[in-house]
């Protein structure tokens, strides 16, 4: 056996073990398969979590939303429905493009995945612009919960279609706004994290990471982001959607 | 050396396509000009679930095709569901406290 | 007395060479580990800080218990006592006792993986444990919390003053480290186990850690938001939990206790899996009935979500619902049952030894059985509205959480003790210790309940004068209990310099952590081994001792 021999048969050993044992292969898992399942699973049941998380929320919403109907049905009118329906819609669009960017990496297209990450930066960032605006109306008409709240729209309606509260029923139209920003505010903090590790994400992208077969970060950041899609896909409607009045 | 596990629950990596995605997309899109257009239809107390009912669906296009659930193991559906379920249980079981209250606006 | 303890020849024994402990030196390479048994180590330390802590306020509430006057120390200043002792307790040791330190350490092994399956994730874990610490001793050194470790509303959002948010930080971020403990767990359960470990094959240690830990991954987001909305309402005070404003105190108590039901389960399941190993070593037989005890663990977790209101049968929830949560509370008493009975079942005809551990796993049989007894009576809407909020409930949970749930932590930190360390602990002082906890905890919390029975309300600082006899013999028996359990302090330490080689297999146990080294070395298992035996095998064992020559070190 010649040295030649011996020396193509090493390399095609180490090929052989760099192939069984890639390095983002950690050393407490046995194969790759069993590393991106475990991964994979972990994110699902961080999300877990994540439902029963907001799921507090969402119950005290229940609570008060029929304890309080009238006043929810007011202050729920005074939501934007266009912006609301527009940030659904870019929420929406955001869950596609980050589905296109797994896809991008799994076919190992870079420019596709890089394009697919920004557009989902800029929907998330318009998401959040959108949010600041109408945050600034609520604070500009006085419906922010505490101080400086004040029910002269809720007892005194502009729009002549609005019922005209009871003054004590007015004041719970702060508990619609409390939830209102307590549950879009939760979302919006998981919007921004989610937008900051985009942007990390984005730059390994740059560097040439993901389109080797190790897509497992694009693909778990991914169900992350599905979820905070699915979240607002909840609030929508039981923010915005309260009995709108009808149609003339 | 791999000694793979003996857990029996694997599945091939099933890549979705664009196609798949966008036909979602385009559900997704029209079921949000639904739930809109619906809010100003009077349905009287079938508004709410009219509007949850049509979210759900939207969840569940979410969950199935862009989170891949239709693609993955037993294992990941059971564990999405047990998650549902116990969300369930804590709206319905507090909810029926509430309801069953001689005070209280029910 | 017999012992089927079987140590290596002491004169030439040695440690193993290289461990877990010596692979790397230097602090960074503890605070950076990502050594799942390093992990457990870190936390043994830090829980058992805040146990002493936790344990000194409630030394000092007996002392004030033993006058019925006021005279120890202010209202005020009890209130924050006896809140301590619940947030440390509850939060900061008896809910990460026995899963991050002998869970972390022996869970992978067991199953013949070589790590958790997040290593950095388990770090996070620590250093959220010691964060939440952090924020708990502020909260305490800025002058306390006084609202009870249950911050019931609306008492804590609007009539006090001191520093609940520090507090409620505390306990938010301690709950994250629990939640990250419990999703690691069960990864690694699914998708770690060596080939030929299928479910069944597992020590019921480890489904008894899987069950406790869906518990901590679906109940303890709950516990947070509910936190947040009380932070929330002490700064904003929108009226969420504020009846006059609309709210209802009430919502709170079911968000709270939709965690908290569920916490008391994530407490004593881990307990009883050491239970169901300690008992099996020491009666030399394989657990009776290994699929319901590991399907009862399940069945805990499961009914354990659906019974949260029995915390609040006076608080004024309807009639109806108090109904069907009581019925659903005698049901989740019967899977604790099915553990009682077999168990029991398991020492019938069994080769009984009385080494500590086993000790400690018969004190949690009689007193585990008790407190749970003494929970149907309070399950039951007639029984509660004379007991709740009396010493009669205090005995209750005392006796699961203390008689229960604490003596299978000792029972667990002895049997493991020599796997952890490569030592033995002293046996003579380690039973007397053992005892001594025993008599002392009988004595502190047998006589609360009839103290409850008689109508002694919890949480004053200030009682009638008939009740101080009894009052005086609780605080006479915490002495006890205090000695009881400072006495492993003493010895365990002592062990770790001058106890006897332990050898990989002390215990002649059955389980894939006997069959590598004491301590064992970082990456667990040379070979991943391929596992061809049931659970409790002791043929399997003893056919494999009889066919290789077990060296030491």
């Amino acid at each position: 056996m010649d040295s030649h021999t011996v020396a193509v048969r090493r390399d095609e050993e180490t090929l052989h073990h760099e192939a069984e044992h890639p390095p983002y292969l950690r050393h407490h898992f046995e194969t790759v398969e069993q590393q991106r399942e475990a991964v994979s699973f972990g994110m699902w049941l961080f999300l877990l979590t994540e439902i029963m998380f907001f799921g507090g929320l969402f119950m005290a919403y229940l609570l008060y939303r029929n304890w309080y109907y009238e006043a929810f049905v007011s202050a729920s009118n005074t939501l934007g429905i266009g912006l609301g329906t527009t940030n659904t819609a870019i929420l929406i669009l955001s869950s596609f493009t980050m589905a296109m960017g797994v896809y991008s990496a799994e076919m190992r297209n870079r420019r596709g995945l890089m394009l697919s990450l920004s557009l989902t930066i800029v929907l998330g960032l318009a998401f959040l612009g959108i949010k600041t605006i109408e945050y600034h109306e609520k604070f500009v008409e006085h419906h922010v919960p505490g101080a400086t709240f004040s029910i002269e729209d809720f007892v005194h309606p502009k729009d002549s279609r609005d019922a005209a509260l009871a003054p004590d029923m007015a004041q719970h139209a702060q508990l619609f706004f409390f939830l209102y920003f307590a549950m879009t505010g939760m979302h919006a903090l998981h919007m921004i994290i989610g937008i900051s590790i985009l942007f990390a994400l984005l730059w390994k992208a740059y560097q040439g990471n993901y389109i080797n077969g190790h897509t497992a970060t694009i693909d778990n950041f991914g169900l992350y982001w599905h979820f905070v899609d699915i979240v607002w896909i909840f609030l929508f409607p039981l923010l915005y959607l309260i009995s709108r009045h009808p149609l003339h | 050396m791999s000694h793979p596990t003996l857990e029996d629950d694997h599945t091939d990596h099933h890549i979705v396509g664009p196609k798949v995605y966008g036909l979602i997309l385009l559900a997704l899109m029209a079921m949000t000009a639904l739930t809109t257009g619906i809010a100003f239809i009077n349905l009287g107390v079938f508004s709410p679930i009219v509007a949850i009912g049509i979210a759900c669906i939207k969840a569940t296009l979410v969950i199935l095709f862009f989170m891949h659930i239709k693609y993955s193991s037993r294992l990941m559906m059971l564990t999405v569901g047990a998650g549902f379920f116990t969300f369930l249980v804590l709206i319905t079981m507090t909810l029926s406290d509430y309801m069953s209250r001689a005070w209280g606006l029910w | 007395m017999s012992t089927i303890v079987r140590l290596p020849n002491q004169q030439d024994a040695t440690l193993p060479r290289v461990s877990y402990l010596n692979k790397e030196y230097g602090l960074k390479s503890w605070l950076l580990t990502g050594d799942h048994k390093r992990i457990a180590i870190l936390y043994l330390i830090s829980i058992t800080f805040f146990f002493f802590l936790g344990g000194a306020f409630a030394g000092l509430i007996r002392l004030e218990l033993l006058t019925p006057l006021p005279d120890l120390v202010a209202s005020d200043t009890y209130n924050k006592l006896f809140t301590m002792h619940g947030i440390i307790m509850v939060f900061l040791f008896l809910v990460p006792s026995v899963p991050a330190t002998i869970g972390n350490f022996v869970l992978p092994i067991m199953l013949g993986a070589r790590d958790l399956a997040f290593p950095k994730v388990n770090l996070l874990s620590w250093y959220l444990y010691v964060v939440a610490g952090i924020f708990t001793v502020s909260a305490l050194v800025l002058g306390g919390v006084d609202t009870g470790w249950t911050f019931t509303t609306p008492l804590s959002t609007h009539y006090l003053n001191t520093h609940v948010v520090t507090a409620a930080l505390g306990i938010f971020v301690a709950g994250f480290s629990s939640i990250f403990t419990g999703l690691n767990f069960i990864v690694t359960t699914h998708r770690m186990r060596a080939p030929g470990m299928t479910w069944f094959r597992m020590p019921l240690f480890v489904w008894s850690h899987y069950a406790a830990s869906i518990l901590m991954v679906l109940g303890t987001p709950v516990l947070a938001i509910t936190l947040v909305l009380v932070a929330l309402e002490r700064t904003i005070g929108i009226g969420v939990f504020d009846p006059s404003k609309g709210g209802d105190p009430l919502l709170f108590q079911h968000l709270f206790w939709f965690y908290s039901h569920p916490a008391v389960y994530i407490m004593i399941l881990p307990g009883m899996g050491v239970i169901s190993e300690v008992i099996s070593t020491f009666s030399r037989k394989r657990v009776f009935g290994y699929t319901a005890v590991a399907f009862s663990s399940v069945a805990i977790a499961v009914f354990g979500f659906f019974v949260w209101a029995h915390h609040m049968f006076i608080m004024g929830v309807s009639n109806y619902s108090a109904l069907v949560f009581s019925l659903l509370t005698m049901l989740v008493a019967v899977p604790s049952a099915i553990k009682i009975f077999n168990w029991s079942a398991t020492l019938y005809k069994g080769s009984i030894t009385f080494e500590t551990p086993m000790l400690y796993a018969f004190g949690f049989i009689g007193l585990f059985t008790i407190g749970g007894l003494t929970g149907v009576f309070l399950g039951s809407l007639g029984m509660d509205i004379h007991l709740t909020e009396t010493y009669f409930i205090v005995a209750h949970f005392h006796f699961v959480m203390v008689g229960g749930m604490l003596m299978a932590y000792l029972a667990g930190v002895h049997f493991w003790w020599p796997k952890m360390t490569g030592r033995m602990y002293p046996e003579a002082v380690s039973k007397l210790a053992a005892v001594v906890t025993f008599i002392g905890f009988i004595i502190t919390f047998f006589p609360q309940f009839v103290l409850g029975y008689l109508g002694m309300p919890r949480r004053y600082h200030a009682y009638p004068p008939e009740f101080q006899v009894l009052n005086v013999l609780s605080t006479a028996g915490a002495t006890v209990l205090g000695i009881g359990y400072l006495m492993p302090m003493i010895y365990m330490t002592w062990s770790l310099k001058y106890g006897a080689i332990a050898g990989a297999n002390p215990w002649q146990a059955t389980g894939l952590e006997w069959q590598i080294a004491s301590p064992p070395p970082t990456e667990n298992f040379l070979e991943i081994p391929i596992v061809d035996h049931e659970a409790y095998d002791y043929e399997w064992l003893a056919n494999k001792t009889e066919h290789e020559v077990t060296t030491v070190g």
